[in-house]
């Protein structure tokens, strides 16, 4: 049921998606070969839920797009990153409590 | 506050946590296990373990996470996740006071684990996740064909370093002993790779750069002058810290922050028992927490009985 508000984000559409997103977006930047990934993976889909329609929530696979993770310096996994009219409000790396994401989301609000 | 729900709820699902929830849904106990993110623990991350018996290939530690959630499932022991904020008593009921809400107990068994500790080095907070990684199966691939350093000398250390040569150039192992901790057979692999070269008796000082990491300054713990050494990644594992700051001024802790206990697991208070890595003790495997929490079962559940 979450997924379905989770915006799958490639190297292609991350301009349109995120950074022209009219509303705040988080980016979850994860691979499946990161154990901490699938740790926070649940944490993502149930923030999706919760903010539904308030804020865009999308993962992107860092192996299948390279090029947005070179851009942003990401050289580790997870890492959250929250846009705001197409600029970084916060960057969060590491497998990470809901409340810590749910209080950096709700401060860009 | 609520009152008691559970028999015996554990906090945290890490392989003394789930073992411990195995036993206690096999005793029929009314039992619950809260975990902040998903089950697995610290081990989660390992790429390969090779001390766990039972597995005589070895297994990855994401897989034997996997199977020790998914024989939990069989005996449908139920998690929800929560992150756990503070405990308190009213009498024999323990209250615990979760993100998400309340929980009340008979019975406690803190298996909440530890994490990493960082390495406190200027430039360390700056360039986390810019370089500065504690996590090589996460991260190992964003340093193809470069040169990184790996800060330790113990188990996970030496393991971790192992694993990045199938990805970097060269390995600096930066130790501040004159020889490893690790186990005998990872000292020797590592000691033995082409790849790796050890600094011995060094810690490093300093994280340069400013987007990412450019280099790192080390220097002597007998303090003669160190040197700089060009690297754009450093792996840290420098021992760990125990998840128990919301037990602070509720539950005895030693300096460090661990759990202090009795050999059956028991706190000096009636009904609350830890197990794993966040209790004060001297080894700390998977295998030893594994025996944590099924002895720590036991004891709750003589602790129950006398109710």
């Amino acid at each position: 049921m979450a997924e379905k508000n989770i915006t799958e984000i490639t190297d292609e559409n991350f301009k349109n998606e995120i950074l022209e997103s009219p509303t705040p977006a988080l980016v979850d930047f994860w691979a499946a070969w990161c154990g901490p990934c699938r740790a926070i993976a649940p944490v993502v889909e149930e923030l999706a839920t919760q903010f539904q329609g308030q804020v865009k929530i999308g993962k992107l696979n860092v192996d299948e797009n390279p090029k947005t993770p070179g851009q942003y310096g990401i050289r580790a996994i997870p890492t959250l990153i929250l846009f705001k009219n197409g600029t970084v409000v916060e960057q969060i790396t590491g497998a990470v409590s809901k409340s810590t994401l749910e209080n950096a989301i709700k401060k860009t609000l | 506050m609520e009152k008691s729900l559970y028999d015996l709820i554990i906090v945290g699902g890490g392989p003394a946590g789930l073992t411990a929830g195995l036993y206690a849904q096999r005793s029929r106990v009314k039992t619950l296990l809260i975990e902040r993110l998903i089950p697995g623990g610290q081990i989660l991350t390992t790429d390969w373990v090779d001390n766990y018996p039972g597995f005589p290939e070895g297994i990855s530690g994401f897989d034997l996470m996997d199977k020790m959630r998914r024989q939990t499932e069989r005996f449908e022991l139920p998690i929800v996740s929560d992150e756990c904020l503070s405990l308190s008593f009213e009498g024999p009921e323990k209250v615990i006071t979760g993100a998400q809400g309340v929980y009340g107990t008979k019975a406690l068994i803190i298996a909440s684990g530890a994490t990493h500790k960082k390495l406190g080095a200027p430039g360390e907070e700056l360039l986390g996740g810019k370089g500065v990684s504690y996590c090589a199966t996460c991260d190992g691939p964003f340093f193809r064909e470069q040169d990184v350093a790996v800060v330790g000398g113990g188990d996970t250390a030496v393991q971790e370093a192992l694993y990045l040569t199938r990805f970097v150039k060269k390995i600096y192992l930066i130790h501040r002993r004159d020889q490893l901790r690790a186990t005998r057979i990872l000292q020797e692999r590592a000691l033995a790779h082409p790849h790796i070269q050890p600094l011995w008796n060094a810690v490093v000082e300093l994280i340069q750069g400013t987007e990412q990491v450019e280099a790192i300054k080390v220097k002597k713990v007998d303090g003669s002058p160190g040197e700089i050494l060009p690297v754009q990644g450093v792996f840290v594992f420098v021992g760990i810290q125990p998840t128990t700051e919301w037990l602070k001024g509720t539950l005895p802790l030693d300096t460090q922050g661990f759990i202090q206990t009795n050999g059956e697991m028991e706190t000096n208070i009636p009904g609350i028992f830890a197990a794993g890595d966040c209790r004060q003790k001297r080894f700390r495997q998977v295998s030893t927490a594994v025996g944590d929490g099924a002895t720590a079962v036991f004891s709750a559940e003589r602790y129950l009985e006398t109710l």
